[in-house]
């Protein structure tokens, strides 16, 4: 069957160091389908950034095919990629990546200026979100008056403004305590469920690791679980 | 884009030192530039606005300047019959003058400089049409009496109007002020021809012949007449064309160390403005390539680098002409001219000078701020997963 969302082939994907070349991965297969909420496990170094960059369009496989729904993404240029993130990829980083000099709201904002939207129609979106995240009341604040899981939240929030199919997050709680930690899982897990978007998120925190509805192993470029391979 | 831009231009605050430490370069550079050329400006005025071409010139062959001629009474008397000089019921319209320099002490440095003293003969005035009298009267042949120039009033000692003044060893006394608009003529002290003769023991000697002519711009039948007679050993030339060849050294002298001057200030600046705007790029990475990462292309973050380059340096720019205009408009000087002479001229700041300094700011700007937003535009935007904040 082929309603996948995400379909890696054979994917090949090299570093070259100087005249050292390393290859992360050799023929890797994944599929993803619609709605699922996967985490990626592994010790560092095993490749799971280099996985999530190219699943959300931020990196390309030296040669294999990445479909997407029916197209392999692996072959479109910078700017078709980039139309193809604002379209289609919310994500969700580590440190927030939040514009220090925007209000929550402007930041929540910034995906919303590549779509071609009325100030009002923005405007009810971003309020929309940031409710979404339990901010409405924070608003107008700025990202050093929020705490670290409330910038969190913020980065959520600008992460589903567009309605994404995909939220990729790379250990989005790894700089968060557990009570906080476990506030962005079930909001996450929210997202999932109520909302149908397909969640592929990176950690190291089994516990974190628990809310997901798949766990992929990763060790030195290749998935450890038997089950993966499908 | 507005809003990347608007973005961009809101951490320039988080780079403040640096960022006004390549705008004042920049206004610095701008300045200067702009001090070189609103004398370059002041000299040109002063130098077009003393030439015409109705008026022919005569000097001693060979000679670039008034002060290095020497004519007799027969050639000024042979010359004043060649055709091509206009004449009407009183005779010929011309005026054999003596020219000399005496010693004045400027009003505020209280250095001594040459100043120009000139002697007219009955008809000088009339070959002069852009002088005016502003106060008192002309003086009187045969009396020891002097008009000024207003430039020369306004900068040196002891020039106010009734006033007796030592020029050589004789005492002579300001009878009037007048207004040359301007001119090279501002800067000159005048008198009858015959008395400055007699003061200065020269004889029945002159420096110069001034003549209207009949066509304008015509000077070839008085260059037949000289070419026709051996006792004339003259040269001939418009006004105008006079004038141009006074300023040419002056002109080459504000061109050859003005400009490289400025042009060697401008790289200075520019090293300043690029490693601004590296390091601006350099603090944006993780926002830049978050932004990449969000779905933003290239273009809007190339234009908001190379415009946050080209704002600093309009502030730049702005700064720069506003502490030219505020230190140098209208402000005189005085430069030797050809032949030692002072020449008085006002620093002119116009429209067009501004507009060369924020021109110069913004090629700064641009050439500075390029090659950062070619990088801005092209970071990989993998870095949007590594940064730290
Ligand atoms: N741009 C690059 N150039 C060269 N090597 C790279 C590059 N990016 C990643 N690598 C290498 O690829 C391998 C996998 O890196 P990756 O960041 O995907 O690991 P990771 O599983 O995310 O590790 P961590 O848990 O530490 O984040 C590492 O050996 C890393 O050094
Ligand atoms: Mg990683």
């Amino acid at each position: 069957m082929n309603d996948d969302l995400f379909r890696l082939h054979n994917v090949h994907k090299e570093f070259s160091r100087g005249k050292q070349k390393i290859t992360i991965f050799d023929n890797l297969c994944l599929h993803i389908k619609r709605g699922e909420f996967i985490t990626i496990m592994g010790p560092s170094g095993s490749g799971k950034t280099t996985l999530l960059n190219m699943l959300g369009g931020i990196d390309k496989p030296t040669h294999g095919q990445l479909f997407f729904q029916h197209t392999d993404i692996a072959q479109f240029s910078e700017s078709q990629l980039a139309k193809w993130r604002a379209d289609h990829v919310g994500f969700i980083f580590q440190f927030y990546n939040l514009m220090p000099m925007l209000s929550a709201e402007r930041n929540v904002e910034l995906p919303l200026l590549l779509k071609n939207l009325s100030r009002a129609e923005r405007k009810k979106r971003v309020n929309a979100a940031l409710t979404l995240v339990g901010l409405q009341e924070r608003a107008k604040h700025y990202p050093r008056e929020l705490s670290g899981g409330q910038q969190q939240r913020v980065a959520i929030a600008r992460a589903i403004v567009t309605d994404p199919d995909i939220v990729l997050c790379d250990e989005p709680t790894g700089d968060l305590d557990r009570t906080t930690a476990t506030q962005i899982m079930e909001m996450l897990q929210t997202l999932n469920r109520e909302f149908n978007k397909t969640i592929i998120m990176v950690t190291h925190d089994p516990e974190v690791a628990k809310y997901s509805s798949r766990q992929l192993h990763l060790d030195k470029g290749i998935f450890t679980d038997l089950e993966t391979a499908a | 884009m507005f809003a990347i831009i608007l973005l961009n231009l809101r951490t320039i605050p988080l780079r403040f030192w640096m960022s006004l430490a390549s705008v004042t370069a920049i206004a610095v550079v701008v300045a200067v530039l702009l001090t070189f050329l609103a004398m370059a400006n002041g000299f040109r005025t002063t130098l077009e606005g003393s030439g015409s071409d109705d008026f022919a010139m005569m000097l001693r062959s060979g000679s670039q300047a008034e002060l290095t001629s020497v004519l007799t009474r027969d050639q000024v008397n042979i010359i004043a019959e060649s055709a091509g000089i206009a004449r009407d019921h009183k005779g010929a319209l011309i005026s054999a003058e003596l020219y000399l320099t005496v010693d004045a002490k400027q009003r505020n440095s209280q250095s001594k400089v040459n100043l120009p003293f000139r002697g007219l003969d009955e008809r000088g005035l009339e070959l002069r049409p852009n002088i005016h009298l502003k106060a008192g009267r002309m003086f009187e042949p045969g009396k020891n009496e002097i008009v000024v120039g207003e430039a020369i009033q306004r900068e040196f000692a002891g020039f106010e109007l009734g006033n007796t003044v030592k020029l050589g060893n004789t005492e002579w006394q300001v009878v009037g002020i007048f207004s040359a608009r301007g001119s090279i003529f501002d800067g000159e002290i005048w008198t009858d021809v015959r008395t400055l003769q007699n003061q200065f023991n020269r004889g029945n000697t002159f420096q110069i012949v001034r003549a209207k002519l009949v066509n304008t711009g015509d000077v070839n039948p008085i260059l037949n007449a000289i070419n026709a007679d051996q006792r004339l050993n003259l040269d001939v030339k418009t006004e105008k064309a006079f004038y141009q060849k006074q300023s040419q050294g002056i002109s080459n002298l504000i061109f050859y160390i003005g400009w490289p001057l400025a042009i060697t200030m401008s790289l200075g600046a520019l090293a300043g403005a690029l490693n601004t705007m590296y390091n601006s790029v350099a603090q944006r990475t993780g926002e830049i390539a978050t932004l990449r990462a969000i779905g933003f292309s290239g273009l809007p973050i190339f234009t908001a680098t190379l415009l946050e380059s080209l704002v600093l340096s309009f502030v730049g720019g702005i700064i720069g002409t506003t502490i030219a205009f505020l230190f140098f408009d209208g402000i005189s000087a005085s430069t030797m001219g050809n032949g030692f002479t002072q020449i008085t001229f006002q620093f002119e700041m116009n429209a067009n000078v501004f507009i060369q300094g924020i021109i110069l700011a913004l090629t700064i700007g641009f050439s500075g701020g390029l090659h950062p937003a070619f990088r801005a535009a092209r970071l990989p935007v993998k870095q949007a997963f590594a940064t730290i904040r």
